[in-house]
């Protein structure tokens, strides 16, 4: 099975690359680099942001969270496609008229100031950031599940530098071609492992659902259709709604989303790639539900996380824990896994159980072109964070060359392939769903707000949009921190996740900064941006 | 149109115009009930597993609870609302296309 796998990883790297030479002649301008020249399709940019949201988070995370706390896990697949409603209505066709290469464009066009600018650039940092993290270690946990010999921290060190390569040469042209490819490549294995989760219930979704309504669990069982196996205790009710508060606007603050509507050539065709993602993304969701209750019900929680080869052994321990002591060490020694409990790795196990090692191997490379096609839109969106609005709107402060430019942006794109692979080494153990949760709970508290007033009130100003991006930053950041998940026992905050009380404090923030300092300049600039974000006249073509 | 660089008075004159202005309304008369009802009818499903999580599980058909239907639904409402979004956004962009052909040939003069 390893050679099998090992080969389907080499075709698609082989095959990202291709593409990335192809596109490298392509990528010399600063246009051709972050936007490619705004020639994408509308239909072709859907796919792509499918693809960028089939992420592993989405394959591997929510597949596992399902398998493991049924309904619950599904919360986060409901919130992040009802998400795009929000980008539809408010953002998507605005964007596109009003936006060059980044999102704080958008906000440094209405509220000119370097300020905003550079706050605005500093969370999409951030949030890329945790993101990517989220990405890489899925990355590393999945290889290291396959190659055993390939240990978690070198597997996420290989994927860092590829996608480095990838985006250093290829830019958004060649990112949206591995996306899309990726996103039809993991369809199709999420359509075939469905099936085959179907057909060992002999296509009877009662099966599925009487199976699923008393899964194993370590010698009990676990109804997977009831709520409150994951948010569960004295505070799971305020969880499970400040989990939803963050997936519904937490879209809509997202870089590497955003960015494709910088990349198609009319309003009409960003609204065409919403359209396309929501169903491509709602077929999804509906697959990996079939997924997640196959991996929960099929191979068992007790199962998932555990090494495919060694389970003989490692079956011996779960029965005689009592051993565990004694054989841990010795299995090490050898080069097994010893035996814990790993979320992310329910969809690959899975296929090994109801499809044998092909099926896994391809399985597994699906989730591996995912995790490098999502890695490298997320560094392109915090490469022109940096070179675009941080270097030469703040820093240098003159238009330099588009050599210098992608210089630069292939530079900011190193040195952020090497901070991400340091954290996601750190972090290699936690749930990558719960991790991109995280990431959506900063964007729902600092851009989403910022983007949504900035197109929207007419009074917005400066000083409103720095308090609120600000605020939200800081305590959903602080809360992070505070939170059980860094703190453990004696967490200050209870919840997991801040967004419940960092995005009203994000709005309320830029509510009372406007009210206290008027900015005149900013509400005069309101009326063009209007007549450009409903026309499109005077848009980058 | 591409190499017109408009004047702030040309901006403020479009801004006026009494059919972009009319064309503001129609989209906003349109997007913000929809936005509402989406965002309340999103909401409702965890506001009901927090507040009232005994009839969220109440098994209702097939022995599928509210919550397994709500969460459907929201599913099949996100697609509806799509669809909704797509079908009238057509007729904005008919608009406003026409304004901005009117006002190419207005400021070409």
């Amino acid at each position: 099975m390893t050679q099998a796998t090992l080969v389907m990883f080499a075709v698609f790297v082989a095959m990202a690359l291709v593409i990335t030479y192809w596109a490298s002649g392509r990528s010399a301008s600063r246009r051709g680099f972050y936007t490619a020249h705004r020639e994408i399709t509308g239909i072709q940019t859907g796919w792509a942001i499918a693809g960028d949201y089939m992420s592993a988070t989405s394959f591997l995370g929510i597949t596992g969270l399902i398998a493991f706390y049924g309904y619950d896990g599904f919360m986060y697949a409901i919130g992040w496609l009802v998400a795009y409603l929000t980008v539809l209505f408010l953002l998507a066709e605005p964007l596109r008229n009003t936006g060059r290469y980044t999102v704080a464009d958008v906000i440094a066009f209405r509220l000119r100031g370097r300020g905003v600018r550079a706050i605005a650039a500093c969370t999409t940092l951030i949030i890329t950031l945790f993101y990517m993290v989220a990405q890489m270690v899925g990355a590393g946990s999945l290889i290291n599940l396959l190659i055993q010999r390939i240990s978690e921290t070198y597997a996420i060190i290989v994927v860092g530098l590829l996608m480095v390569i990838y985006v250093l040469f290829g830019g958004m042209l060649a990112t949206t071609w591995v996306q899309i490819i990726k996103a039809g490549l993991l369809l199709a294995s999420s359509i075939v492992l469905s099936v085959a989760v179907l057909a060992h219930f002999h296509f009877s979704l009662f099966a599925l659902r009487d199976a699923a309504m008393a899964a194993p669990a370590g010698g009990h069982t676990i109804d997977l259709l009831k709520t409150g196996l994951l948010f569960s205790g004295r505070f799971g009710g305020i969880e499970v709604f400040s989990l939803s508060l963050a997936l519904v606007l937490g879209t809509a603050g997202l870089p590497h989303i955003l960015m494709r509507f910088f990349t198609v050539p009319t309003a009409n065709a960003a609204r065409i790639s919403v359209g396309w993602a929501m169903a491509l993304i709602g077929v999804f969701y509906f697959l990996t539900t079939i997924m997640g209750l196959g991996a929960g019900t099929i191979v068992g929680q007790h199962d998932i996380g555990k090494h495919l080869r060694d389970t003989q052994a490692i079956r011996y321990i779960v029965r005689h824990p009592e051993d565990a002591a004694r054989l841990n060490p010795e299995l090490a020694r050898n080069g097994y896994i010893v035996p814990q409990k790993n979320t992310n790795l329910a969809a690959p196990l899975l296929a090994d159980s109801v499809g044998g090692p092909l099926l896994t191997a391809f399985v597994a490379a699906a989730a591996f072109a995912t995790i490098l096609a999502v890695v490298a839109g997320l560094t392109i969106a915090a490469a022109s964070a940096f070179a675009h609005d941080i270097w030469y709107s703040l820093i240098r402060t003159e238009e330099g060359s588009d050599r210098e430019h992608i210089f630069v942006a292939r530079g900011t794109a190193i040195v952020i392939g090497f901070i991400a692979i340091a954290c996601s080494v750190g972090l290699r153990t936690v749930n990558v769903a719960f991790l991109v949760g995280l990431a959506f709970s900063v964007a729902a508290s600092t851009n989403a707000p910022a983007l949504i007033l900035a197109l929207t009130w007419r009074r917005f100003s400066r000083t409103g949009a720095i308090c609120g991006m600000l605020a939200g930053l800081i305590s959903s950041l602080a809360l992070i921190a505070a939170s059980p998940d860094v703190m453990g026992e004696r967490a200050i905050f209870p919840l997991h996740n801040p967004g419940i009380v960092s995005i009203p404090l994000g709005f309320l923030a830029a509510f009372v900064g406007t009210l206290l300092a008027r900015d005149p300049e900013s509400e005069a600039v309101f009326n063009q941006l209007q007549v450009r974000a409903n026309t499109g006249i005077g848009a980058e073509v | 149109m591409q190499h017109h660089h408009f004047t702030p008075g040309e901006w403020e004159a479009l801004a006026n115009d009494p059919e972009f202005v009319a064309l503001l309304r129609a989209r906003r008369r349109f997007i913000i009930p929809l936005t509402i009802f989406f965002l309340l009818f999103y909401l409702a499903l965890p506001a009901g597993i927090a507040l009232a999580p005994g009839v969220m599980n109440r098994a209702v058909f097939e022995s599928l609870s509210v919550a397994n239907l709500f969460g459907f639904a929201q599913i099949i409402v996100a697609w509806g609302l799509l669809a909704l979004y797509m079908r009238e956004a057509r007729s904005f962009d008919k608009r406003a296309q026409a304004l901005v052909e009117r006002a190419a040939a207005e400021f070409a003069k």
